[in-house]
């Protein structure tokens, strides 16, 4: 953890990017108390108002508090790519262990892998949500999928590699279990790469979700989200500029602030694991 | 040569049945009865009857599949439901758009890529260098309905220097001043595409860039121009062939939200409007063409390694 903060010191703007993101997570739990307005209110007398000293980020066509439905849209947004970040990593560490561990299941998994990736990660969200239904749990496993096919494909080349490590044959020479080496010395030797891929998903997650919301087949309009904002603003592109500049401007601190942080992390955390990383 | 590309062929064939199945899976996904969710609440019994036998939907699980399969070989991927055409000719009514707009996106995608980040390796950990991979990096972190849209407002709305939406066709008037309707959209694909490249273009020209080669190659006396263009960038070449599968597909999700935002008639925004219509026939054959055009720039870039790569021989 030191380790970590110390790499973050060094790098000025990344240290803003980590700034941004407790920032946001702070609003993201304590949104009832910093809003203004109730989110969901509609106030037909204020629609379209620009910002001001009572709405800060202006009203939208319903006459919304702009503000609180920023707010509670980070809940949204967060939550979401936590949920895809969660759903990828334990499916993609279970497929890319057990796929590099034991060569039987291989051929099946990672055949089955490769040809999910050739699917365009939009376009199988689509699908998967037209076919699930819109809502917040199968927008998640429906992003998910994607980024598990890159998770599968990293965790099963650290495993393949690792495999081959002295210590892990000394292990499996002295009689070790296969479950014992697997938890004790091939999960925590991959944990610097999982957490730099975790990092990157959920900045990339995160874009994907709100592209599902603006084309209309993310979570339900009734929920206050940065991609449903942008998705109802975009009829009054020139009336009211503010209400696509707030939620946009939103979408791409918080993504960039992962991506900083990412990339100081991979820089940082495993240098030799760099390649493995920067190859998918 | 010959016996690989065989090989690599015939390698082909399971993924590309393994996605049928995935494909064909679609349909049979959704819960409830097909045929009377593709056809919406308004139909008729009958109706949903006539779509249920005309699809096959009665019959066992495995020949439906054959049979889809065996239409697909022979050019048949069935009717689409909403504008009760083949498939295929729905597709081809909206591939110009959506081919303009790959191929103009992949040459600015090249053209600003490369440049920029043979200059960053070049300047390595100069201003030059972390100015790139910051503007590079925020341009990756837009959502690409958020930069077409503010594109829009900018060049359209307020500079009225392109036009905001539609695409009149090319092919049909002839006139390729049409062109100027796809601008701002390629523009939209290919900024944050290029992230992609200007990062490999550096990172694996920096690569080799100690190598002993490289250092043969300046002791002997050549100039830095040219130990940097054929000597290093050669290396770069291969990376950036390599990830030519990875922006095919990346480009392919972006198009379908760029043509939503700029209204334009293309591939995108056909499967945006068939999974709203639930025209799932539509949809698969979408899909499966993008699936098996993915595989096809793969077996290219794996037979041009050959070509740019000399210590590559296929035998």
């Amino acid at each position: 953890m030191g380790r970590m903060l110390r790499a973050f010191y060094g790098r000025k703007i990344a240290l803003l990017g980590l700034f941004v993101i407790v920032l946001l997570v702070l609003s993201a739990v304590f949104a009832p108390l910093l809003v203004t307005f109730d989110p969901i209110e509609m106030n037909p007398a204020e629609k379209l108002a620009s910002p001001n000293g009572k709405h800060w980020m202006g009203t939208d066509n319903f006459g919304r508090d702009i503000f609180s439905r920023v707010v509670y849209g980070a809940r949204t947004s967060l939550v979401g790519s936590a949920g895809v970040v969660l759903f990828s990593l334990v499916l993609g560490v279970l497929i890319g262990v057990s796929s590099g561990y034991f060569k039987r299941v291989e051929p099946y998994l990672m055949r089955l892998i490769d040809v999910l990736m050739a699917f365009p990660s939009l376009l199988m969200a689509l699908v998967l949500v037209s076919i699930l239904g819109r809502g917040m749990v199968n927008v998640i496993i429906a992003v998910g999928i994607t980024y598990l096919t890159r998770t599968t494909r990293i965790v099963y080349g650290l495993t393949l590699k690792l495999r081959e490590e002295p210590y892990i044959e000394a292990a499996v020479s002295s009689g070790v279990k296969q479950r014992w080496i697997i938890l004790r010395h091939i999960l925590p030797n991959m944990m610097s790469p999982i957490i730099v891929q975790a990092t990157f998903t959920f900045a990339f997650s995160l874009l994907d979700m709100a592209s599902l919301d603006f084309l209309g087949l993310g979570i339900p309009p009734s929920v206050p989200s940065w991609g449903n904002m942008l998705s109802e603003g975009r009829m009054y592109l020139t009336r009211a500029p503010w209400l696509l500049l707030f939620p946009g401007a939103c979408i791409v601190l918080t993504v960039l602030s992962f991506n900083l942080a990412g990339d100081v992390l991979r820089d940082q955390l495993d240098p030799h694991f760099r390649r493995d990383i920067e190859g998918v | 040569m010959f016996s690989y590309l065989v090989r690599r062929i015939a390698s082909m064939i399971p993924s590309l049945l393994l996605t049928s199945i995935i494909v064909f899976s679609f349909i049979h996904l959704i819960p409830g009865d097909p045929a009377r969710v593709m056809l919406g609440d308004q139909a008729t019994p009958e109706q949903v009857e006539y779509l249920r036998e005309s699809m096959g939907l009665n019959r066992p699980l495995y020949i439906q599949y054959f049979k889809w399969l065996g239409g697909i070989l022979r050019g048949d991927f069935g009717s689409s439901i909403f504008f009760h055409q083949p498939v295929l000719s729905v597709i081809a009514d909206r591939a110009e758009t959506s081919v303009f707009i790959a191929l103009i996106s992949i040459v600015l995608i090249i053209l600003i890529g490369i440049p920029i980040g043979i200059l960053s390796a070049i300047r390595y950990n100069s201003f030059l260098d972390q100015f790139f991979s910051g503007v590079s990096m925020f341009f990756a972190s837009i959502p690409t309905f958020w930069l077409g849209l503010n594109l829009m407002l900018l060049f359209s709305v307020i500079l009225k220097i392109f036009p905001s939406s539609g695409f009149p066709s090319i092919l049909k008037s002839g006139n390729w001043e049409n062109l100027r309707y796809l601008i701002l959209p390629c523009i939209t694909l290919a900024i944050p595409n290029s992230a992609l490249i200007i990062r490999l273009t550096r990172s694996s020209m920096l690569d080799v860039s100690n190598a002993d080669y490289v250092k043969t190659a300046r002791a002997k006396g050549l100039s830095e121009m040219r130990v940097n263009i054929r000597h290093i960038f050669r290396n770069a070449l291969v990376a950036v062939t390599s990830a030519l599968g990875f922006t095919f597909i990346g480009l392919v999700s972006k198009t379908v939200v760029t043509e939503t935002v700029f209204s334009l008639p293309g591939i995108g925004r056909l499967i945006v409007e068939s999974i709203l219509r639930r025209d799932y026939p539509t949809i698969q054959g979408i899909i499966l063409i993008v699936a098996f055009i993915y595989m096809v720039i793969n077996l290219i870039v794996d037979l041009s390694y050959a070509l740019l790569d000399p210590r590559i021989r296929y035998s």
